[in-house]
């Protein structure tokens, strides 16, 4: 024993093995540094693709205008949110190895699943922090439109028989605000977990920032096409065995993400039960969770 | 962290990462392994939602080879990606340019797209009958390269029931909602003059709960033209006309009377009707 260890032997460990603390510290400072390095920018492109589609569209009724507002603009949140989860989370680990705060951080008593963990729940905030703000700028600008198509159609329809009327405003109420939309919002923000916790799965063994990126977007793919793959697999008896076999391991090893692709039946006017959508949220976390694991597993015996 | 010497031999620097690659690659399987199992769990749950969400009309879309060769390989793939609505759009808006130099075909070519694409948006089956059957039909028959009135008819007609057929495939796709059956049986209605089947389009409407009350309305009214119906279509105005003076519109008013002569109904049992409450030119 050295003479320090002899000196703090008695002194009481302060140290926990896990702390929440540690890991809202490390997640912030992430969240931080992205805004330092001014991501919120898109949301003047996002406000832009919501707005200004207003000019092209004078032609299109009102509901056309609303449905084609509304695909536009929870496309526009799927692209950024998928952007955003992808690319933040490929530069998070070479960023920091690059500018030397990793080894600070884990030279310190960080385990390095909360170093993880800290900087995956700071792209979460970011996506958080997106989603809301681009729904709040797609809300305020729905609202306007609908108040003016109410009060364009309320005065066109002024001497029609009473019934008509109110079909005609609830036509328009119908195809503006709906109640799914906000599950439709959630959803796409369950999928951007698990598009960022896939990346840093991805990044733990990439060599470098463009290989994590190029392999996500491929695995993003691969996820679109998942269901195809387990149909076959699981269906077709003709197919060989060769074939079923790398079938399966696509069905097996990916994430069926047309599960998560609920937005395009949402904003064509299907509701969504909240039983449905809590299964459906459930399943996303659980590909977070293995594919936090996953990562966890290959980065804590990184050699760095 | 690895420190390696810079005085070292080569064969030194294998000896060394050797164990480090091994590793690497033992963590990489074991990792696989891992997903590989877990994805033989979560198999059941994913088919089991994939059942509910088909139920619930969602992934309704057909996304076969032939829409692939329509949209282009970049839509398709975006398509594929969660972006079929957008894509969709696009393709939508391409149609009311095409709409303003009047290109029928193009139209009826993009609108078929657009319905593949997102079969569970009602504006979309309703816009695309409604260009076919009330605007295409028009053109044609007022078309200028066809000096033979009963071509410019055929064509006319053709039109009308390709948007009827829109509305009929529309309906296939989205049965739970009103608006394609009030659609289809306007149609019936104003083009194909097939009464009986525009009443019984406008029954079906009326019967969900949230469809307009009109088309109750609607419905009588069009059985009150149906050649051997005129019985039945009379009871039913006169339910509507006893539910209140709500339901005394000018219309339902004048059919009454007219069946009342009609189906000579006797002078005790008729609904008596002020002059000055059935339509001007009555």
């Amino acid at each position: 024993m050295t003479p320090t260890s002899t000196l703090y032997a008695d002194a009481p460990s302060t140290h926990v093995f896990f702390s929440p603390a540690r890991i809202w510290a490390i997640a912030t400072n992430t969240l931080l540094d992205l805004v330092r390095q001014k991501v919120f920018y898109f949301l003047l492109i996002f406000a832009l693709l919501s707005i200004g589609t207003s000019p092209f569209m004078s032609d299109f009724s009102f509901q056309d205008q609303f449905q084609v507002l509304k695909d536009v603009s929870l496309g526009a949140m799927s692209i950024f949110t998928w952007l955003m989860s992808v690319l933040a989370t490929a530069m998070l680990l070479p960023k920091d190895i690059e500018d030397r705060t990793l080894y600070t951080i884990l030279a310190k008593p960080v385990p390095r699943f909360e170093y993880l963990l800290g900087k995956w729940l700071g792209i979460i905030l970011l996506l958080f922090v997106s989603l809301v703000l681009m729904s709040v700028i797609f809300s305020i600008t729905l609202y306007c439109r609908q108040e003016y198509a109410l009060a364009d159609t309320m005065r066109y329809y002024a001497n029609a028989p009473a019934d008509l009327r109110q079909a005609q405003l609830k036509s328009i109420t119908d195809a503006t605000f709906t109640m799914s939309l906000i599950p439709g919002i959630l959803i796409i923000f369950v999928t951007g977990s698990i598009f960022s916790s896939l990346t840093l799965l991805i990044s733990t063994f990439a060599s470098s920032m463009i290989f994590t990126i190029m392999v996500s977007v491929a695995c993003t793919f691969i996820g679109y096409l998942q269901g195809i793959a387990r149909d076959v697999w699981l269906n077709a008896a003709t197919t060989g065995a060769l074939t079923r076999s790398f079938l399966a391991l696509v069905a097996l090893a990916f994430p069926d993400l047309q599960l998560f692709n609920l937005v395009d039946d949402i904003v064509a006017g299907n509701s969504i039960s909240f039983i449905l959508f809590a299964k459906t949220a459930a399943l996303g976390g659980l590909y977070t969770c293995i594919y936090l694991l996953a990562a966890y597993f290959i980065f804590a015996a990184k050699e760095l | 962290m690895a420190i390696t010497d810079s005085t070292s031999h080569p064969d030194d620097l294998l000896l060394e990462t050797a164990p480090l690659v091994r590793r690497r690659w033992f963590r990489l399987t074991v990792v696989f392994a891992f997903l590989l199992v877990t994805g033989a769990i979560r198999l059941p749950i994913e088919l089991e939602l994939n059942k509910e969400h088909r139920a619930a009309f969602f992934h309704g879309a057909n996304l076969n080879l032939g829409l692939r060769e329509r949209i282009g390989q970049m839509s398709f793939l975006a398509a594929l990606s969660g972006f079929r609505s957008v894509i969709a759009d696009a393709l939508f808006i391409r149609a009311h340019v095409d709409w303003t130099h009047t290109q029928w075909g193009n139209m009826l070519f993009l609108y078929n797209n657009v319905t593949a694409l997102q079969p569970r948006n009602i504006m979309f089956w309703d816009t695309a009958a409604w260009q076919m059957a009330y605007n295409a039909s028009a053109y044609y028959l007022n078309d200028p390269h066809e000096p033979r009135m009963a071509l410019r008819l055929k064509r006319q007609h053709e039109y009308f029931l390709i948007g009827a057929d829109i509305l009929k495939r529309g309906i296939q796709n989205n049965p739970d909602h009103f608006k394609l059956y009030e659609s289809l049986g306007m149609v019936y209605r104003d083009k194909l003059f097939d009464h009986y089947n525009a009443s019984l389009v406008f029954s079906k409407a009326a019967q969900f709960p949230d469809s307009p009350t009109y088309e109750v309305r609607f419905a009588a009214y069009e059985l009150s033209h149906s050649p051997g119906h005129e019985r039945e279509a009379y009871d039913e105005l006169v339910r509507l006309y006893k539910m209140g003076q709500k339901e005394w519109l000018p219309t339902l008013l004048q059919r009454i009377d007219d069946l009342q002569v009609q189906l000579n109904i006797p002078a005790a049992q008729r609904i008596n009707i002020p002059e000055n409450q059935l339509p001007p030119h009555h």
